[in-house]
């Protein structure tokens, strides 16, 4: 392909400049502060807590005011929510909560578990760190078999 | 909710913080100082002198006179390997360091302060790791083509100086014996290709083969330049016909060397496989070119003479253009009255061999530097685009370089001034032109509203 002596001169030249100009760019770069974080342990604040306040992370249940209705268990899509609920010996019109299992390994935090809950007791959280050495430890049990707890009950002139 | 860690602590540990730099600054440090007391020493007159004077022989008829120099060469090639070694591995982490902060990350950060141990994990993982042959592979062949490229990385060692003193030969034919003997690492790199049985691993090694072929003619065109300007091939009468000020170097020298310097650090850039030219490497087209099918220690040969010849092709540029070891301000009649005359040298020659070595190894660092920072900047080129640049710019400007120092020399000859006088002016542009580079750099960052300049944040 024919080229002009002008063309050949120019070729040098455009490849002196974009040696000049690039390099300066890259060397300011590299003069400037990174600008990704050392997560997890080099941050100002928790990851978590600078979070949105709407995240939605793993599930958490505030169980002095669960009522033990299981509306969320019935309202999760894909059975990560396990709850079992038995009569008191002592009390025959207390139900106590003797299981509240919530598999966030399964869980995919989409938030149809907390719509329904009157009271508002299973919430999301901003809790996102689930690396775990076994996966069973995702297994969030909300109430202890041997010691239940009882159901929270809405005062009737409430 | 189950907590299996403990908190990461929020700054790295005072011993680990320690540790790293004391391996950062001793490893090298240390290996320097032994290259610095075992060169000289093992010189044939150094041993006979001391096997005459210390062990009371005289050293033609001393039975083991040939035992001990053998020895010491092996020692000697030992600790070369070694700095070669290091070098390569701290080069890798450098690379990674550079490359992060040039793309607004960190890089490194975890193994040791400033991630800085990362390059002997890697070390230690690609030792550990499986030697995997590839069915239907050249079994010998691939075994053995990770050695071509250490050999001809290594043998550059014997006359790659690192001191005024301090190198292995100071063989008559230095310049020419490094460019012949680097051209061995191709071999090396043809064979990988060849017998891995991958067309990935064939495409790089025929991209290899083609790249350096066609860049050897440059790079030995315009390495003449400085040697006709020295009048000599020894690497060390290359260094000692320049001078430690700027103006004496060669590349200020002569108008043509200054040109010549940019062809042959281009040429040295392709020879070495360095990014714009890693064509036989390409990642995103080659998945790793000639070395696609190694695994653990022979790959980890073939990284080891790639970063270690960032050293080689640094020093090799040092030595030919920018004076080598010469410390500015110290002449060869002081060299002379330094040594003195007795057989073994007396402190303050040691102590000059190591400020030579300190001057040659922060010319070096600061070319292997820019050598990362290209790859950081450029984009890999097509190979016809490289082709282009060698036959139609790079082999006319470096004739060109060539037919004009010939002439330069000519006049050199007539009016000596004149050399001095294109030193200091050669000198003066590039001064001038390193504060327009910075000025255009702290430009480029204050024009965007909110930054700085800020080294924190490793």
């Amino acid at each position: 392909m024919a080229q002009s002596a002008s063309e050949y001169v120019g070729n040098v030249k455009d490849t002196v400049k974009s040696f000049w100009h690039g390099m300066s760019i890259t060397l300011s770069y590299m003069l400037r502060r990174p600008i990704t974080v050392q997560y997890p342990d080099r941050t100002d604040l928790p990851v978590r807590d600078t979070l949105p306040p709407r995240y939605r992370g793993f599930l958490e249940v505030d169980v002095s005011i669960c009522t033990g209705c299981q509306a969320c268990e019935r309202a999760c899509p894909i059975s990560c929510i396990q709850m079992e609920l038995e009569k008191d010996p002592r009390n025959p019109k207390q139900r106590l909560v003797t299981q509240f299992d919530i598999d966030e390994a399964k869980c995919m935090f989409c938030g149809l578990c907390v719509e329904p809950c009157p009271t508002g007791s299973i919430q999301h959280t901003r809790e996102f760190e689930g690396s775990q050495r076994s996966i069973r430890n995702l297994v969030f049990r909300w109430a202890d078999p041997l010691a239940p707890f009882p159901v929270y009950k809405v005062a009737k002139d409430a | 909710m189950p907590v299996n860690y403990a908190p990461l602590p929020k700054r790295t540990p005072r011993w680990l913080v320690g540790l790293t730099w004391a391996i950062a600054v001793g490893l090298p440090v240390s290996l320097l100082v032994v290259l610095l007391v075992l060169l000289p020493i093992t010189k044939p007159a150094m041993i006979d002198g001391f096997i005459l004077h210390q062990l009371g022989h005289d050293p033609a008829v001393w039975p083991w006179r040939d035992l001990l120099a053998a020895a010491a060469l092996v020692l000697i090639g030992a600790v070369v390997f070694g700095w070669g070694a290091v070098f390569g591995g701290v080069s890798t982490w450098l690379e990674r360091k550079i490359a992060g902060r040039m793309q607004s990350r960190i890089g490194p950060n975890r193994a040791g302060a400033g991630g800085y141990l990362v390059w002997m994990a890697d070390a230690l993982k690609m030792l550990l790791k499986e030697d995997l042959v590839p069915a239907e592979a050249d079994d010998l062949l691939f075994r053995a083509a990770p050695y071509f490229g250490l050999v001809g990385f290594l043998l550059t060692f014997v006359t790659l100086p690192f001191g005024e003193g301090i190198i292995v030969a100071d063989l008559g034919v230095g310049a020419f014996f490094v460019t012949a003997i680097t051209a061995l690492v191709v071999v090396g790199i043809l064979v990988a290709g060849w017998s891995s049985n991958s067309k990935w691993a064939l495409f790089g090694g025929f991209r290899s083969a083609a790249q350096v072929i066609s860049y050897e003619i440059p790079a030995g065109i315009s390495l003449m330049v400085p040697v006709l300007m020295a009048g000599t091939l020894s690497m060390q009468g290359i260094i000692r016909a320049q001078g430690g000020a700027p103006w004496n170097w060669f590349v200020f020298r002569n108008p043509a060397a200054f040109v010549a310097f940019f062809i042959f650090f281009t040429s040295q850039l392709a020879e070495a496989n360095r990014t714009p030219f890693d064509l036989p490497e390409a990642e995103s087209e080659l998945v790793a070119g000639y070395h696609s099918e190694y695994s653990g220690f022979r790959f980890g040969l073939f990284f080891l003479v790639e970063y270690g010849s960032l050293w080689v092709m640094s020093a090799l540029a040092i030595t030919l253009f920018f004076g080598g070891w010469q410390i500015p301000g110290f002449h060869a009649d002081q060299w002379v009255a330094v040594r003195g005359t007795s057989p073994f040298p007396p402190p303050a020659w040691w102590g000059m061999q190591a400020a030579s070595m300190a001057v040659f190894a922060a010319k070096t660092y600061t070319l292997v530097l820019v050598v990362l920072w290209i790859r950081w900047t450029l984009p890999r080129i097509r190979i016809d685009q490289m082709m282009n640049l060698c036959w139609k710019y790079l082999v006319p400007g470096a004739f060109a370089c060539f037919l004009f120092t010939l002439l330069w020399q000519l006049l050199v000859s007539a009016v000596p001034r004149v050399e001095l006088a294109s030193g200091i002016a050669l000198s003066l542009v590039a001064l001038v032109l390193v504060a327009l580079f910075l000025k255009q750099t702290r430009d480029n960052i204050y024009s965007v509203a909110g930054d700085r300049i800020d080294l924190s944040n490793w």
